[in-house]
């Protein structure tokens, strides 16, 4: 990332905005039910929207007949493909491969086919049993098995063109249903296994997850003459800017996103998601259109990619790690979304943080037809560590070596090559997986039945460097910051506002950081891959960098002493007993008592274009311990202790760092045991609600959860800061597989439900060998 | 088909007709404007949308409008500025206990319940009777030593 500042001036200072736990800034308002979601906006005229759902997950559309739904009262319009005439109507991160509604063909049962916009939701839910649509079944390719079949049926037949932001470089040619390849070798795989005194391999599989974000995705779309108003529940409102404008053909300051909170994210709002069906109803409706997910909805419209997988690994007699080679397949669904750039992590990922002679890796997205997939939190880390790091301790076991020695052995020092080309580590994992470790007691004495696990890697964070800011510091020494970060809950807003206080000399409580509205808030590519305090972080520090450099300007006339000399204080600057407030300086700079300083902020990729290969902008630390036990008898897996390092390099705010933590470590233990989205060989999804999809509750969480916070100030974010949030979920399952096998009963398939573990253990009982380990 | 009801609802009478089929969550958001409380599973098993009944905590989602007639509703709103509402917003506060914020009102409701019933506040307790209420963005230990607190100031056997 390229500094767009000069050197900076920093004065001498009293006070401290960072590094301590500061109050949530929208703590308050959350609590007293007052915070805006999209679902509480009711712009005037606002029509309430249903989506009409393929039943069939594979058929080609004969006939939409909405005749009958559109003369019934309160019905205002009814959307369908012949509606798209006018449109180039594909959208898709990745791969524009997915219309607006489906034309001619559906490809996952789930797939929008109509929308009714009407007066009341009740007449929109009564509208859509009123449209009769005529399917002609086509033959299912319903999981990776059957995708992958020869003659398979195809889920797309047309040529790929590229989506709107990948960043993956060129893409290659569709091969049957896989959409996407990404593979590397480095060295001489064939040597490094030949000369290995243990080789541990075995098949893997992964189940699809949905990210559940409590708040279902909602959109509000007002389709207008010169512009389109939205309101969403979206996580990159500047990428649904842009790929709205793409496909309904308006410029992107006529689009106009606008972010409420959030009720939750962690991927499942990343893209464009809802936004196109809202716009294009409301388009023909010529009213606002709210569109709400329900649960079953949310669960067809983005999931997490399942994942078959094979793996092997050499390691010589001394327990130096040699070779490892991955192949993968990870199932996207019936749309890319952004799969290839999950298959790109997961291949990223599949090394694990070691030193190896000889590595390859093969990653393939592949479509099916089921719902599609696309972002979950610290995906493909969380597709393949618990895969890598249960080898690493099967290897260790073998050779009767310490789990954490053959760590301190083999992995990657801080400036070592993570990836050819790319960011070298910027973290000291060794230190890492030796804090984790330590707090679940890796060295007191074990208990019958149960299991101590640690597991360490490595997420390329950041995603694309592309962020501006902008400050504002008004006459009454109040602070706005305008920043594209989407507060979802990780605390967004509180850290944006420490971060300007800390370089201002503002009182905390005379921050405020605003909601994105891209007509207003200057351009941020997205909040995801934990990039937000590193990267959208930097541009507000540089933001209000430029405000203080002002400030002091006209605080060194004021005070009639060089800037050198000037002390900032909260809220004031000093020059020995004379003090200027801001507020003063301010409007003593404009001479009439208002007037602002503003201050523009920005980062942006160094040389290169910021593409994936050059990254990542950092390495998200992926470390954490567990304690499990295992109940014989019912293959009832509980987990008793978890451990969490967040290497931060600097915390801004360690309280939420470690809420940060806890959360993904529930959502791990979620990933880990129970959490698993079904379908029949016919490619239905069985458990569509939360009456037999389970997440975790309050009675899932572990006796004791500790997270250790690592700041080295190694991070490139302001202050040292880099990301933290997503790294403990691809580590827990990990941990929790690998303390289960210390408990006697290693596993290839997540999750961990009691049926699988007690079957395993039947299976040890019998002396069976399980498959392919 | 509607029905006459009347209730009091965040202490003020309610009385009118409402459709027979609607559920109060509806009722509630839509009619009243009280958007505190929230829709997402829609099946009683996440609690984002509950509300009080008479003091019980009920999913608003399930539960019919006409089916209040006669009976107290409380809302986060009807709660807000209450003492038991600012100790809470006090205690979550200080652990950080409200992320993306979908959840809290939910959370405070049904800990309101717990301190008038007089749970005993241990973690086990706690958590058992919290079940129904979900987030999926604390890891639920900020909450549970949020609610603990609370508990202890205005559940039964807290200093008077």
């Amino acid at each position: 990332m390229s500094a767009d500042d000069t050197a900076p001036r920093q004065p001498e200072r009293s006070f401290g905005a960072i590094g301590r736990t500061v109050e949530r800034a929208d703590g308050r308002v959350k609590l007293a039910g007052q915070a805006e979601f999209t679902s509480d906006i009711r712009p005037p005229g606002m029509l309430c929207g249903a989506v009409l759902r393929s039943p069939v997950a594979h058929a080609r559309v004969l006939t939409v007949d909405a005749s009958a739904a559109e003369k019934l009262d309160g019905v205002v319009a009814v959307l369908t493909a012949s509606d798209l005439a006018d449109l180039d109507p594909f959208y898709g991160h990745a791969l524009r491969d997915r219309p607006i509604v489906a034309i001619d063909r559906v490809r996952f049962a789930g797939e929008p086919v109509a929308v009714v916009a009407a007066e009341s939701q009740a007449a929109a839910d009564l509208a859509l049993t009123r449209i009769d649509v005529e399917y002609d079944a086509l033959p299912v390719a319903a999981s990776l098995d059957a995708a992958l079949a020869p003659g398979a049926p195809l889920v797309h037949e047309e040529p790929a063109r590229p989506g709107s932001a990948h960043g993956l470089g060129r893409l290659p040619d569709r091969d049957g249903n896989i959409c996407y390849h990404y593979g590397f070798e480095r060295g001489d795989l064939e040597r490094a296994f030949d000369g290995a005194a243990v080789v541990v391999a075995g098949e893997y599989t992964f189940p699809a997850v949905y990210q559940y974000s409590m708040e279902t995705h909602t959109t509000i779309a007002d389709y207008r003459a010169d512009e389109i108003i939205l309101w969403s529940s979206c996580q990159h409102p500047f990428l649904v800017r842009q790929e709205i404008a793409a496909l309904f053909g308006y410029p992107l300051d006529r689009v106009q996103v606008i972010v409420p909170f959030l009720g939750g994210g962690f991927g499942s709002k990343s893209y464009t998601k809802m936004e196109p069906i809202a716009v294009a109803v409301s388009r023909k409706a010529g009213r606002p259109v709210r569109i709400r997910n329900g649960v079953d909805e949310s669960m067809v419209t983005t999931r997490r990619h399942n994942m078959r997988c094979r793996m092997r690994t050499a390691a010589s007699a001394d327990g130096t790690l040699l070779g490892r080679a991955v192949d993968l397949w990870l199932d996207t669904g019936a749309y890319a979304d952004n799969g290839p750039r999950v298959t790109a992590t997961a291949g990223d990922a599949a090394p694990g943080p070691y030193r190896w002679q000889a590595v390859r890796v093969s990653a393939d997205c592949v479509y099916t037809n089921t719902g599609p997939a696309g972002s979950y939190r610290a995906f493909g880390a969380t597709h393949l560590q618990w895969i890598g790091e249960s080898q690493v301790d099967e290897v260790a076991r073998r050779l009767s070596l310490d789990r954490l020695d053959i760590r301190r052995r083999n992995l990657l020092r801080p400036g070592e090559e993570v990836r050819p080309g790319g960011k070298p580590l910027d973290a000291d994992l060794v230190g890492d997986v030796e804090k984790a470790a330590a707090a679940i007691g890796w060295h007191q004495p074990r208990t019958t039945g149960r299991g101590r696990g640690v597991s360490v890697g490595l997420l390329a964070a950041g995603a694309h460097p592309v962020s501006t800011a902008t400050v504002r510091l008004g006459a009454d020494g109040g602070v706005t910051v305008l920043v594209g970060t989407t507060e979802a809950g990780q605390g967004a807003r509180t850290v944006m506002a420490q971060i300007a206080a800390e370089v201002l000399g503002a009182p905390i409580d005379r921050v405020v950081v605003r909601g994105t509205d891209t007509r207003y808030t200057p351009y941020d590519r997205s909040t995801g891959a934990s990039r937000s305090t590193t990267i959208a972080g930097l541009a507000v520090q540089r933001a209000a960098q430029a405000v203080l450099d002002d400030l002091i300007e006209t605080a060194s006339v004021l005070l009639e002493a060089p800037p050198g000399l000037l002390r900032l204080e909260e809220g004031a600057i000093r020059s020995g007993s004379r003090s200027v407030t801001h507020s003063e300086v301010v409007r003593t700079r404009f001479g009439f008592d208002g007037g602002e300083l503003v201050g523009h902020g920005r980062v942006q990729p160094e040389g290169g274009t910021g593409s994936y290969a050059e990254g990542p902008v950092f390495w998200e630390v992926c470390v954490a311990g567990a304690e499990v036990e295992v109940d014989q008898e019912t293959g009832v897996v509980r987990v008793l202790r978890t451990a969490s390092v967040a290497d931060v390099g600097r915390a801004i705010n360690p309280q939420l760092v470690a809420r940060q933590d806890e959360g993904a470590t529930l959502q791990g233990i979620g990933n880990a045991l129970f959490e698993e989205m079904r379908y029949t060989p016919d490619g239905l999804l069985l458990n569509d609600t939360l009456l037999d999809y389970r997440i975790p509750s309050f009675e899932d969480m572990p006796t004791t959860m500790a997270c250790t916070i690592v700041e080295n100030a190694d991070g490139p974010g302001p202050f040292g800061a880099k990301g933290c949030g997503e790294g403990v979920l691809a580590a827990i399952p990990a941990a929790i597989v690998n303390a289960l096998a210390d408990a006697g009963v290693p596993m290839n398939v997540l999750p961990l439900t009691p049926e699988r573990v007690w079957r395993r253990i039947q299976e040890l009982r019998r002396g069976t060998k399980q498959e392919g380990t | 088909m509607t029905e006459q009801i009347s209730a009091v609802i965040n202490g003020k009478p309610f009385e009118g007709r409402v459709a027979a089929n609607e559920l109060l969550l509806d009722f509630l958001r839509e009619e009243l404007g009280l958007t505190g409380v929230k829709q997402s599973c829609e099946v009683e098993v996440c609690g984002t949308c509950t509300v009080l009944v008479d003091g019980a905590p009920v999913s608003s989602c399930c539960f019919l409008t006409c089916d209040i007639d006669g009976r107290r509703v409380e809302t986060i709103e009807g709660l807000a500025g209450t003492a038991f509402h600012r100790s809470a917003v006090e205690a979550f506060m200080r652990h950080a206990a409200v992320q993306c914020g979908f959840c809290s009102a939910g959370m405070i409701l049904t800990a309101k319940s717990l301190a008038d019933r007089g749970i005993d506040p241990s973690p086990d307790q706690i958590s058992r009777a919290m079940s129904g209420n979900l987030c999926r963005c604390t890891g639920y230990r900020s909450i549970l030593d949020a609610v603990t607190e609370i508990l202890r100031e205005f559940g039964e056997g807290a200093p008077a």
